[in-house]
Formats: structure tokens, C-alpha cells, sequence
């Protein structure tokens, strides 16, 4: 992993002068179970329940969190891989979360995303240079020439061999397809990119190289990222700001240097205290915090905060109320009941209070 | 994995793409069997085709006395009951029995590939059309096609002629009774393809549902429907003769292969070439289709293309 530098001013302080990209206001995205002969309705999987966030322009928000807790659907939600059970997401200033995907086909332009799996997410019947071009068959008019200066300047861009256009995507390795997955991202100049956990399944030479590749076209381009991963370290080294997630919901977030440094919630604790380090004297030293137990399930989440029932902190009042997701400092959210007592208002909004009584 | 480090020519570094049928046609090259295979099609069509030009003898001219002969110079093949000369019948019936195989396998797996494909990807349509699929499976076959034809043969015949009318209707008719199976493999394909992450990533670029189909998963489910377009068109060939023997396909003096198949099955102990010349043809039809069909679909494949 490259060095981190911890010099970087906090990105806070200039956070309200920059435009808010992405918009996300209290996302849920419900999965129906659906039971019996008749297959009825008989509840849900909350894969993600009540997600604000915003993502400023130029910026590479991280979200982290364990297996399952909902980041890939979060962010296939965000661009509308799914339709959404409820709450707004707008994008550049637009309103997506009701549109049909019809009108959402003129959008698509603006935001793309880059898959985790490099392998499934090519189709094995098109050339490389198909799947590059695929979008700008769908949404420009180009001739057969333009269109093929097009995907070699793509090519070019994400280091792929002009030569490579006419293979398929099993002559490559993961870190090439992954290249050839960004470049048909790239190809419609979009503002914004979803990037689901798009280092998970490459070795950690590549994993570098990718993440390199994505930070010199976040800077030459002006791109955006939301960056989801599970790899702290990783997102450490690429993101602004930090998200992170728990059974479906966002638990803290902060800007990088401070929810690293010092993290609010009990979960981000025992989750940064897992990172390993590669100095073995200070790996010897580390006190991990072990959290007893499984995740719970997110069909049937527990009463009152998420984590209640792995929590080394838990205090009587989280087993009862979900704790507000609330600013405690400008830019820094989180969502606990033990940094919720001074100068709070107590009382947590309805919204958040049903959930654990309808599951 | 990769190739990078082998030296590229000047030419083939900066080749533009060219049409993906030539790589096709590039690994069909390579399949022995498919090579063979479409060879002896070749052979059969040029047979039923050019074949009556150079033998200009009438299929249909019965020559009493001349019945139940063997292979001489007048008739290769010897001549059957009636004494019609049997290598002009089996050219005159290869042109059907290949024309009605080949259209009504091609309109059952039109039928089949559409049913699969709006069953597998539209949520909704699944469970009617699939039940739909489910009663043609359950349907007697022979009533069915009764009642096909006699609701239908004349208004065709009046339409369209009589051969061409008869023609369109046991296409037709074939083709509805056999779609059932393509369908259902097409179905279960589509439904595991779907969900992949390359059907993801282009809706997430914004393609519409019926690209999605045409680029993405038709490509992907085309080894099934391969394999059942090939197998279709012997089962065509078959019912076709079915239809014929119980009199309701062309008319009796009409040869099709099928149809000679079944006149020469009642003296198969005194003649048994009268059987095994149509029986050859079918055959050979069958599996040189069938040939083709595997090399296509590994040439189709790029994972097996350049092995």
C-alpha cells in the first residue's frame, strides 16, 4: 500500500463552499420475502434502511462496513439498478429517485460504475472494443471511425494496448479487465462513478495499480467517486470522507483523518482496531476490539439501534431507541447513542423509531 | 493469460476490428466434423436441387411393367411398386423433406427462442407463458394437427396453391408442436443469465430491455438453441413423413423422403433398398446438420475459438 499522508487539511472546513454532486436523502431499498402457497407478502430484507448522505464534487466518498451490510446494494440503489422502496437520491442537481427507467436512460451519461467482479461483468461474446463501445452505441451518434478513435483513446487512457480491441475479455487478467471495465465506464465523460468494491477480486500488486489508475482519472478528469469497499486501508489511501455502514445503515461519517484517527462509533472502533499492521512490533501491541456474535438479520433487525446486540458499549437506552444519525461537528455524522447525550434533544425522530417494531 | 508479451506485427497491432464473422468462420475452419458436415449438406442440397436438371426423369410417371426393378443404367436405383424410377424421387422428395426441416425448425425455434426469452426476463409473462408451454406439452399431438388441417388446408390451398398451401401448413403445424422444448431450455438460461453482472453493467449504462436481450443474453444462450435447432430438424423430417403416411401432409403420389420411407416399408424383406436409400438421405441430413450445429456453436464460442 502506498504511504498515506497525514498532512492533508481536513476536507471539512471547505466543504460547504463546494457543490454537492450526490444527494442521497434517507435511501431504503427492501428486498420482499415472500412465503407460503400464495406467496405473500410476509416481510422484508432491509438491505438498506435509511441512508443519507451527500457527495461533493470532485470528492471520492468511501463507504466501508463488513459482508452484507448493504454497500454494493447502496450503491446500485444510488444509481437506480434498482427501484428504490423509498427516498430521494438527486444527481447533479436532478431528482432520480421516482423516475422510470425510460427517462432515466438520458441520465445514464452522468453516472456509471465500475463492477466488482471484472470476470462477470464483461460479456464473453463481445470484443473488447463491443464492450467499450457499447455505451457510445447507446447514447451518441458517432460514425464507425469516430467511434473507434473513441475506444482507442479510451484504450490509451486506461493503459490497454491499442492492439487488445479485438479480443475477448477471457484472454485477459483481472487487472486488465477491471482497465477495460473503467474504460467503458469512462467512455461517456460521466460526472460521477460508482466504484463496488472494484479492487475485491484482483491480487494486491494490481489492486494498486487500479487504485492508482482511478485516482490519476479522478484528477485529470474531474471525476467523482463513491468508493465502496471493505478493505479500510485501501479506502484510507483514496477517499475524502469516510462512510461507514452497519446491517444497512450508516453508522458514522466523517471526514478520512478523523474517522481514522478518531472514530466515534463503537462499530468504526473495532473495525479500524481489525486493520493489520505491517510493522510487527506494532501489530504485536494492537489491542483488537472483538465483537461477540453475528450480524443480525436484516430481515428482522433488533429493536432499537442496529448494533445493540454486539456492541461493547451498549447501554440500556440502545436496546430501546435507535439512535439518531445526527452532525455532532460540521461534516462529522454519526449515529450513537453514547455521543447523543449533551446538548442533544433527545427525543429521535418517528421515522427511525418504527423500525424495530414492524419486523 | 495475456499475450502481451508476444511481439506483434506492425499489421495486427493496429488492425482495425474486423466483423466478428470472420473469426467464426475462422474456428469453423478448424472443426474436421463441421467441415465434413456442411460438405455432405452441400452435396445433399446441390442433389435435390441440381439433381432433377441432369436426371430429367418424371418422379411421378408409373411404368407398370417396369416395377420393382433393381439398379440398372435406366434406373440407378431401382424402381419402385409402380414402377417409378427411384432416384428422381428421391431428388424430387429431398426437396421437400430439406424444405419443410429447415423452415419449420426454424419457425419452431422463432416460436421457442421468443416464448424463452419473454418468459426468462419479463417477470410477469413467466408463469402464463410458461403454462401456455406446459398445455402445448400436454396437447395430444395427432388430434392437434387434425384439426389443423382440416380447418386450414383448403383456405390455404385456395390461397396459396395447393403444394405451397400444404407446404405453409405442415411447416406451420410442425413448428407448433415442437417449439415446447427450446422454450423451456431457453427460459431456464435466461434466467440464470440475467442476473449476471455484464446484464447489470449494461443496464447501468442505459440500454433498453430488448438490447439487453439482443447483445447480451440471446448471444449467450446460443449453444442450447443450437443443440435443439439441429436435433429439430430430424424430428421435422420425421413428423413431416408422419403426416404424410396417415394422409394428412401432401397428397400420396407426392414423394417425400418420409413418404417413400413408408411405401417401401411393406417390402422391406423382397427390396430393402427401396428403405435404406430414404433412410440413408435422412440420416445423412440429420447428422451433417448436426455437425454443423457443434462446430457453429464452439466457432460462436470465444472461449473455445483459438484452441
Amino acid at each position: 500500500m502506498p504511504p498515506v499522508s497525514g498532512t492533508t487539511p481536513l476536507v471539512s472546513h471547505a466543504m460547504s463552499d463546494r457543490r454537492k454532486l450526490v444527494e442521497v436523502r434517507d435511501l431504503k431499498m427492501y428486498f420482499p420475502i415472500n412465503s407460503g402457497i400464495l406467496r405473500r407478502h410476509t416481510g422484508d430484507v432491509k438491505a438498506v434502511d435509511g441512508v443519507s448522505f451527500d457527495i461533493y464534487e470532485g470528492e471520492t466518498l468511501g463507504i466501508v462496513g463488513e459482508s452484507g451490510c448493504g454497500k454494493s446494494t447502496c450503491g446500485r440503489a444510488v444509481l437506480r439498478l434498482y427501484d428504490i422502496t423509498a427516498g430521494t437520491i438527486k444527481i447533479d442537481g436532478v431528482e432520480i429517485g421516482t423516475k422510470s427507467q425510460h427517462a432515466l436512460r438520458k441520465m445514464r451519461p452522468t453516472m456509471q460504475m465500475v463492477f466488482q467482479d471484472p470476470q462477470a461483468c464483461l460479456n464473453p461474446r463481445m470484443t473488447v472494443a463491443g464492450i467499450i463501445g457499447e455505451p457510445l452505441d447507446e447514447h451518441t451518434k458517432m460514425s464507425k471511425a469516430e467511434k473507434l478513435d473513441r475506444i482507442y483513446e479510451l484504450m490509451d487512457a486506461v493503459g490497454l494496448n491499442r492492439s487488445f480491441a479485438n479480443r475477448y475479455p477471457h484472454a485477459f487478467s483481472g487487472g486488465q479487465r477491471q482497465r477495460i471495465g473503467i474504460a467503458r465506464a469512462l467512455a461517456l465523460n460521466p460526472k460521477f462513478i460508482i466504484c463496488d468494491e472494484p479492487i475485491a477480486a484482483l491480487d494486491v500488486s494490481i489492486q494498486a495499480q487500479v487504485v492508482n489508475l482511478l485516482e490519476e482519472l479522478q484528477d485529470r478528469l474531474g471525476l467523482t467517486y463513491m468508493f465502496i469497499s471493505h478493505d479500510l486501508s485501501m479506502v484510507r489511501h483514496i477517499a475524502d470522507r469516510v462512510a461507514v455502514m452497519y446491517l444497512g445503515k450508516i453508522v458514522e461519517l466523517a471526514p478520512r483523518d478523523v474517522l481514522y484517527n478518531a472514530p466515534l462509533h463503537p462499530y468504526t472502533e473495532a473495525l479500524l482496531s481489525a486493520v493489520p499492521d505491517p510493522d510487527p512490533a506494532i501489530e504485536a501491541r494492537v489491542q483488537r476490539i472483538i465483537l461477540k456474535g453475528d450480524v443480525p438479520s436484516p430481515s428482522n433487525p433488533p429493536k432499537g439501534c442496529n448494533f445493540c446486540t454486539r456492541c461493547p458499549k451498549v447501554m440500556d437506552i440502545c436496546r430501546e431507541i435507535d439512535p439518531e444519525f445526527r452532525e455532532l461537528e460540521p461534516g462529522r455524522f454519526v449515529a450513537c447513542h453514547l455521543h447523543n447525550t449533551a446538548g442533544s434533544t433527545g427525543a429521535p425522530r418517528n421515522e427511525h423509531n418504527q423500525q424495530g417494531e414492524d419486523a | 493469460m495475456t499475450d502481451a508479451a508476444k511481439p506483434l506485427s506492425p499489421d495486427e497491432a493496429f488492425r482495425p476490428p474486423r466483423n466478428q464473422w470472420w473469426d467464426v468462420w475462422d474456428q469453423f475452419k478448424t472443426h474436421r466434423g463441421a467441415l465434413a458436415g456442411l460438405a455432405v449438406f452441400v452435396l445433399i442440397i446441390a442433389f435435390v436441387v441440381l439433381g432433377p436438371l441432369i436426371w430429367q426423369v418424371d418422379p411421378g410417371q408409373i411404368n407398370i411393367r417396369e416395377r420393382n426393378q433393381g439398379s440398372s443404367w435406366t434406373y440407378p436405383l431401382g424402381t419402385d411398386q409402380l414402377g417409378r424410377d427411384l432416384l428422381a424421387r428421391l431428388m424430387y422428395g429431398g426437396r421437400v423433406s430439406v424444405a419443410v426441416g429447415l423452415v419449420a425448425m426454424l419457425l419452431g425455434l422463432v416460436i421457442g427462442t421468443l416464448i424463452g426469452v419473454l418468459a426468462g426476463y419479463f417477470k410477469l409473462l413467466d408463469s402464463p407463458l410458461m403454462r401456455v408451454t406446459d398445455l402445448f406439452l400436454a396437447l395430444p399431438l395427432l388430434p392437434l394437427l387434425l384439426i389443423l388441417v382440416t380447418l386450414f388446408r383448403d383456405v390455404l390451398a385456395k390461397t396459396f396453391g395447393e403444394s405451397i398451401g400444404v407446404f405453409l401448413l405442415i411447416c406451420f403445424a410442425i413448428a407448433i408442436t415442437s417449439w415446447m422444448q427450446t422454450a423451456r431450455i431457453v427460459r431456464g438460461d435466461v434466467l440464470a443469465l440475467k442476473e449476471r453482472e455484464y446484464v447489470l453493467a449494461a443496464r447501468s449504462i442505459g440500454t433498453p430491455s430488448s438490447r439487453i436481450n439482443t447483445r447480451h443474453i440471446l448471444p449467450n444462450v446460443l449453444s442450447p438453441i443450437m443443440v435443439s435447432a439441429t436435433l429439430g430438424i430430424a424430428s421435422a423430417i420425421i413428423t413431416e413423413s408422419a403426416l404424410s403416411f396417415l394422409g394428412l401432409g401432401f397428397p400420396p403420389d407426392f414423394p417425400t423422403w418420409g413418404r417413400i420411407l413408408y411405401d417401401g416399408r411393406d417390402w422391406i424383406e423382397q427390396y430393402p433398398a427401396r428403405v435404406v436409400w430414404p433412410g440413408v438421405m435422412i440420416s445423412l441430413t440429420v447428422l451433417s446438420v448436426n455437425y454443423i450445429g457443434d462446430g457453429l456453436r464452439d466457432a460462436l464460442d470465444p472461449r473455445i475459438r483459438g484452441r
